[in-house]
């Protein structure tokens, strides 16, 4: 069985298919209504992010299965600026203040694993993972 | 979630609809304020709502059950918001204990002790506007005979003003037992302040020495509001001024110097401008109120004359000081 799918971000319709995927997945992983849309609003703020800062990147969706523990993780990557400022993306406030969204202390939040690495000019990949409990 | 309180709300809700009483209403708050301690989130709380109508009315439940996911899709930005809040409220509790202690550190820095010299009889009341004081008052004796004070007002707040105002103490205190000439005084802490903090500080300082043998006050001043001196005889007040640059500005600066001679019954207000500023409803509070005030109780002694125009001032301006409040009064019995 294939545990890894993934959506190529472009535009923002993109957004929204990726949102698709991450909420049919949760569903069939045997997410309740509330952590399938806490998923899905984590991916479509990393996709978000992606779609304004980077242009383009991916968002893959991995269905994990290991010590009788059974969760999903995002990983979402591009190939953009990079974050400067790790600590400050991270701070409460920076991003819902001026109305971004969540932001990634949001999306920390949203899920239970949460990692960052970032290079400039390089790019970005954002892994975050959700157990079934 | 707690299946516990689940149960409980899907109980409450049945009741409710079933009675519409107030009592259920009153049960619902409480079961609120249970959910809020437990930390169950906005989202949650829907979801549970969904299941608990999809159960006692299960033939809606195909119907109305999306209207719910999509509630619950629009209350995950407010979860996440009032998590949000929660950790600012948090970070604030830590910032406001480390403030604690600055303040801590200030006050022991800070301190210091009112002369005694025959025939003078001095007040000071000094209170900051938030926690940390931008005014700073210090004062040094000679054996019962001079007294020395520094009235300053440091433009910045916080910790550097606190390390501007340890400045002044050891500029003053070095220079104890040398002159104490208030224009010297001014120029060594001037020259100690514009090189040791950025260009962004600045002070204003009044500078008076009083010498018991002549009754002599002599003054000078960087940049600050100038004192008011009451002549008892004449009943009217007069502003004493002296030429000088704001502290830490340049690095050479000369300071005039003045002196007056006090009679018995006169006295010397020195102040920052928290007080000649205040502000009431209807804009600043005129100087010509101020000194009727002082007018009043000029016979009292000089800490009661200073505690009466604070709280006269602090009731003036609603119970708010807007900014650092500093009164210090010589007054010579």
């Amino acid at each position: 069985m294939d545990n890894r799918s993934s959506v190529e971000i472009f535009t923002e319709w993109d957004i929204v298919a990726a949102r698709q995927l991450g909420r049919n997945e949760a569903k069939n992983s045997g997410f309740g209504t509330v952590d399938q849309a806490r998923i899905t609003t984590a991916i479509s703020e990393l996709a978000r992010n992606i779609y304004l800062y980077a242009g383009k990147g991916k968002i893959e969706i991995e269905r994990l299965s290991t010590d009788g523990m059974k969760g999903m993780t995002i990983i979402a990557s591009d190939e953009g600026p990079g974050i400067p400022d790790l600590r400050k993306v991270m701070e409460d406030g920076f991003s819902t203040s001026g109305g971004l969204g969540a932001g990634m202390p949001g999306v920390k939040r949203l899920m239970d694993d949460f990692k960052v690495e970032s290079e400039v000019g390089k790019g970005t990949t954002i892994t975050a993972t959700k157990w079934l409990r | 979630m707690p299946q516990e309180v689940g149960k409980q709300y899907s109980e409450l809700l049945r009741k409710y609809i079933t009675h519409e009483d107030e009592t259920d209403l009153y049960a619902a708050q409480q079961v609120s304020r249970k959910f809020i301690e437990k930390k169950i989130s906005p989202e949650e709380v829907i979801s549970l709502h969904k299941t608990s109508v999809e159960q006692i009315f299960p033939d809606l439940s195909s119907r109305i059950g999306p209207s719910y996911d999509f509630l619950i899709e629009i209350m995950i930005h407010y979860g996440l918001a009032l998590m949000e809040h929660q950790s600012l409220v948090r970070k604030q509790e830590a910032m406001q204990i480390e403030m604690d202690v600055a303040v801590k550190v200030q006050d022991m820095l800070l301190e210091t002790t009112v002369p005694k010299v025959d025939g003078l009889d001095i007040g000071i009341v000094s209170k900051p506007a938030k926690k940390m004081s931008g005014d700073y008052v210090y004062f040094i004796e000679q054996g019962n005979k001079e007294a020395c004070v520094a009235v300053a007002d440091v433009m910045g707040k916080g910790l550097p003003a606190a390390l501007c105002m340890s400045m002044i103490k050891f500029g003053m205190d070095s220079l104890r037992e040398k002159a104490t000439e208030p224009h010297h005084v001014l120029e060594v802490i001037n020259q100690i302040v514009e090189k040791s903090m950025d260009d962004s500080m600045f002070i204003s300082m009044f500078y008076g020495k009083y010498v018991e043998s002549t009754s002599t006050f002599t003054f000078g001043s960087a940049g600050h509001e100038p004192a008011l001196l009451y002549r008892a005889e004449e009943d009217r007040f007069v502003e004493l001024d002296a030429k000088g640059l704001l502290l830490g500005i340049r690095k050479d600066v000369d300071f005039q110097q003045k002196s007056v001679e006090l009679a018995t019954g006169d006295f010397i207000v020195m102040l920052t401008d928290g007080v000649t500023e205040g502000r009431n409803a209807e804009g600043f509070i005129e100087e010509e109120v101020i000194l009727d005030m002082l007018r009043d109780v000029k016979n009292l002694p000089a800490q009661q004359i200073v505690d009466y125009l604070y709280t006269e001032l602090f009731k003036m301006q609603n119970y708010m000081l807007h900014d650092d409040f500093t009164l210090v009064l010589f007054k010579k019995e």
